[in-house]
């Protein structure tokens, strides 16, 4: 299955009631997808085509109010479309899951994958003191199983959450182990559930539930937004995700997320056979972002390379979690241009092993 | 074992479906794999590429420089990826408008001639199964069986009737393959 299909089809397992959105390559998959399966005949999901990505966010704004599951998904220029109703839903408190499967910009840029969208997810995007909880898919299997991985989050935190993919994931196919079909809440289940804040239709025994990201009273404002930031606080402690492959020896360590971790994975086997003691930390959500990992490798480390498809936006935050005490260098081709393993090892010789002085093997074997 | 395949040629060729039977085959003897198309402007009225991965091992990166095995059917893709073959892998490719024919003297090469081989069957549909048979003659990587499982996971039901057509056009690759350059000493896995 392609990645974008996966995680349709998981969308539906995962007991989604309503999905809208608006097609744009990388991503067009997703809808077609979910059009072809007409998952209103399966599990009564309901899936909508909306003029165009405002109507999409807005529509998941309202339907998040009434305590349903709610997913869209869109490409980088569809994303920033959706980015003021992102910041609506941050500020309601709501529960719904965002997909951005990524692709080159700025502006229109192109239909190739990118990693270039990392400040937009990572640091607010939209306006306003808010975070989304971000999580980064290297793989098909990924890409179906965060659907459900994802909604757990935003209801468990009342909160969007964004699934940060690309066009290389999103276009590729592997293997893929899908969940079984989780049944959709019938409205008995909804009310019990999400009854205390979600308009449900109000009852006579009780008062009205209000979903707003609006406080006139800066107090009120400063309480909701405290409120918030406490709960990236706790996502922190409980919900960090991260996978590290052989850290324990290694000398250098490659820091890279979704696509750029597969390719860096790659990268790394390849130095190990040159060897180089490299490993590779991906993080698996981007906000939480392993920042004490870091922090606690840089004391046994030579030096980290950042490998992302954009000119450098994470590896930003490798620095503030490294706190200077080894090198943090990065690499990457963006524009769309997808850099090959060779590459990486390249660049990791070049800026972190030989630390800035271009020592090719060639050169050497030359002077013997 | 890990075989890392490039297939490329024009849009229409049945290329990106080729790399997905052959995805599929390794998947029904129990592969890791991995498939990843050029999906980009190229693909619209223009060459179209796949890369295909199988592997007794987790697949690290889908995307790649260099490949075991290059599957050419077109000129553009002859000038692309001729030098992307490891040294001692294999480059296959139909001789239907290939104008610049491969030089390297460190890979083995064969020459399959998919195009004139399904005119004469009289479809050219089956021209990708022609240029897959001849692929698994000179690399065995799955079985014949599990190909024809493949072809059924990847066709809807309705095309299953097709099946032993499709059958007919991987023989008649496997029995027309040319090897062109093959040293013993090459590592073939």
């Amino acid at each position: 299955m392609k990645g974008n299909e996966a995680l349709a089809e998981a969308t539906i397992r995962a007991g989604v009631d309503a999905y809208f959105g608006y097609p744009i390559t990388p991503q067009s998959e997703v809808i077609e997808y979910l059009m072809i399966e007409q998952p209103e005949k399966r599990t009564g999901m309901i899936v909508l085509q909306a003029e165009s990505e405002l109507a999409a966010i807005n529509m998941v704004y309202g339907a998040a109010s009434t305590g349903k599951k709610v997913m869209t998904s869109s490409s980088s220029p569809g994303m920033s479309l959706k980015l003021e109703g992102i910041s609506y839903l941050a500020g309601a408190e709501l529960p719904a899951v965002i997909v951005n499967v990524a692709r080159g910009g700025p502006g229109l840029g192109t239909i190739q994958p990118s990693q270039a969208d990392y400040f937009q997810a990572v640091k607010g995007g939209g306006h306003g003191d808010y975070k989304l909880y971000v999580l980064a898919p290297a793989s098909v299997q990924e890409m179906s199983d965060f659907v459900e991985d994802a909604f757990e989050i935003a209801f468990k935190y009342h909160a969007p959450v964004l699934i940060l993919s690309d066009g290389l994931i999103g276009q590729m196919m592997e293997k893929v182990q899908l969940r079984p079909q989780k049944p959709r809440r019938t409205d008995a289940e909804l009310i019990a559930q999400e009854g205390t804040w979600a308009c449900t239709g109000k009852t006579s025994d009780r008062e009205r539930n209000i979903v707003t990201s609006l406080d006139l009273k800066s107090e009120k404002l400063e309480e909701r937004v405290h409120r918030l930031y406490a709960k990236y606080a706790q996502m922190e402690c409980e919900d960090l995700r991260y996978e590290m492959i052989n850290c324990e020896d290694a000398d250098y360590i490659m820091v890279a997320y979704g696509s750029s971790a597969r390719i860096s994975l790659k990268a790394m086997e390849l130095a190990r056979d040159k060897g180089y003691k490299v490993g590779l930390l991906r993080p698996i959500t981007l906000f939480p972002f392993p920042k004490k990992q870091l922090f606690d490798l840089a004391d046994r480390v030579k030096g980290f390379l950042s490998v992302e498809l954009s000119t450098g936006q994470m590896v930003e935050d490798v620095r503030l979690s490294v706190e200077f005490k080894v090198p943090v260098e990065h690499f990457g081709r963006t524009g769309g241009i997808i850099h090959t393993p060779e590459e990486i090892l390249e660049a990791l010789e070049q800026k972190i092993i030989h630390n800035g002085t271009v020592r090719h093997h060639k050169t050497r074997e030359q002077s013997i | 074992m890990t075989e890392e395949i490039i297939i490329a040629g024009f849009g229409g060729q049945g290329v990106l479906s080729m790399g997905k039977i052959l995805a599929y085959s390794g998947m029904m003897q129990d592969q890791e794999v991995s498939w990843m198309p050029s999906y980009g402007p190229e693909m619209r009225g223009g060459t179209a590429n796949v890369t295909v991965i199988l592997s007794d091992n987790r697949i690290s990166s889908p995307y790649l420089k260099i490949f075991d095995s290059a599957i050419i059917l077109n000129q553009q893709s002859m000038d692309k990826f001729e030098e992307a073959v490891k040294p001692g892998g294999v480059l296959l490719y139909d001789p239907n408008g290939i104008t610049e024919h491969p030089k390297r003297t460190d890979i083995n090469i064969f020459q399959i001639e998919g195009n004139r081989l399904a005119t004469e069957k009289g479809n050219l549909k089956i021209f990708n199964m022609v240029i897959l048979g001849a692929f698994l003659k000179v690399k065995p990587i799955v079985k014949l069986e599990n190909v024809l499982e493949g072809l059924k996971k990847s066709l809807p039901e309705r095309y299953h009737h097709l099946i032993p057509l499709n059958k007919e056009a991987i023989d008649l690759g496997m029995a027309n393959v040319k090897t062109l350059k093959f040293e013993e000493v090459f590592n073939l896995n």
